[in-house]
């Protein structure tokens, strides 16, 4: 299967501004997007750069627009895409080079709202047990490979880049949700933030885009709800 | 207590944000309710050819009305301001824009529902 692939090109030390290029090449339906990036840079364009690593969508390097839409390259198969594909970087961060973007921002933020477990108390013998149905409170929110494709997608973060956006929330759910842990006032105040899930105007592109398939604006909306409740 | 998300601007936390969205939801299902209401009154069980001010004066003899319009009218501005409001904080990143801005969309709703319940509770039927 012969296709196009259009790629956005931008070199901050060479390039005024973004560019696209093309690369004509000779696929498989079912080779994945990630495949034909690499075709491209092996065969034709050294320069062309992106990020990608484990190449089985669970590292979460390789978030980019496909076809406008934020996936991963390396779970996206060419076949769904159509025989001409254009690749951007991920809206609302500074490009690095090409599709590699600056994810300092992101990082810092879901650091930020301390995505690791706490818990006073002295660990006991075994484990910390949970039942199942603990568990499913915030099974869904476990599912994040940070790739940032949620983020990226979001208007408001496009707009405000103070905004935390669904990934750190989600982070902070799925601890926030899990029995074992007890900083549920520390990180309620963090979510209470004006820049936090009041910035969330359920638009759904995050749940669109995120390649876990995380019901992401649902997880925002326990938070809020959780707000509310704790509120009274 | 200080806003603690990195990135944020570590503005001091209250309760406003949540009680504005809290409000947003509630004000809604009632508008909801009400506007269709208003919209079959309107617009089904009567139309634009026979609402005159017959019509209005007839209408606002019962406190009732009075109150089924003042409600839609607050509740709407309210909802309706704050939904602007959050648009303004998300879109209009100087300080500068934002407190011109959001002080345009204060003073200019205040003035529509100033003058909508002057209206509404003034109005005396003459002829
Ligand atoms: S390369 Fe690891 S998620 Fe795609």
């Amino acid at each position: 299967m012969k296709i196009t692939l259009k790629v956005q090109k931008f070199d901050p030390e060479k390039d005024k501004k973004p560019y696209y290029k093309s690369y004509e090449l000779d696929m498989e339906p079912m080779d994945r997007v990630l495949d034909a990036l690499n075709k491209a840079k092996w065969d034709e364009d050294g320069t062309l750069t992106y990020r990608k690593s484990c190449a089985h969508g669970v590292c979460g390097s390789d978030a980019m627009r496909i076809n406008g839409k934020n996936a991963l390259a390396c779970k996206v198969l060419i076949k769904d895409c159509g025989s001409k594909i254009t690749l951007e970087p991920m809206l609302g961060f500074e490009v690095v080079k090409d599709l590699a973007v600056e994810m300092k921002s992101f990082f810092k933020k879901f650091k930020s709202v301390k995505p690791y477990l706490i818990n006073q108390d002295p660990p006991p013998a075994k484990e910390r047990r949970q039942s199942p149905k603990e568990l499913d409170k915030f099974d869904d929110t476990t599912k994040c490979i940070m790739c940032g494709a949620c983020t990226t997608s979001c208007p408001t973060f496009w707009a405000d880049k103070d905004y935390i956006g669904p990934a750190a929330i989600v982070a902070s759910h799925r601890f926030l949700f899990d029995s074992r842990d007890d900083a549920d006032e520390e990180r309620l105040a963090m979510m209470n933030d004006a820049d936090s899930v009041w910035k969330c105007h359920t638009v759904f592109n995050c749940v669109d885009a995120c390649p876990r398939n995380i019901e992401i604006t649902k997880a925002i909306g326990e938070v809020k709800q959780k707000l509310l409740y704790d509120s009274f | 207590m200080q806003g603690n998300v990195a990135g944020g601007r570590g503005r001091p936390q209250d309760k406003f944000e949540l009680r504005a969205w809290f409000f947003m939801r509630i004000s809604g299902v009632i508008l909801a309710v009400l506007a269709i209401g208003h919209l079959f009154i309107m617009h089904v069980f009567n139309s634009i050819e026979n609402i005159d001010y017959q019509f209005v004066v007839e209408r606002w003899k019962t406190p009732f009305w009075r109150t089924y319009d003042f409600v839609m009218l607050v509740l709407a501005m309210m909802h309706g301001t704050n939904g602007i409001r959050v648009l303004i904080g998300d879109y209009v990143r100087s300080p500068g824009k934002k407190l011109f801005a959001l002080s345009s969309l204060y003073t200019l709703s205040f003035i529509i529902l100033a003058l909508g319940a002057i209206i509404l509770f003034t109005f005396k039927a003459v002829g």
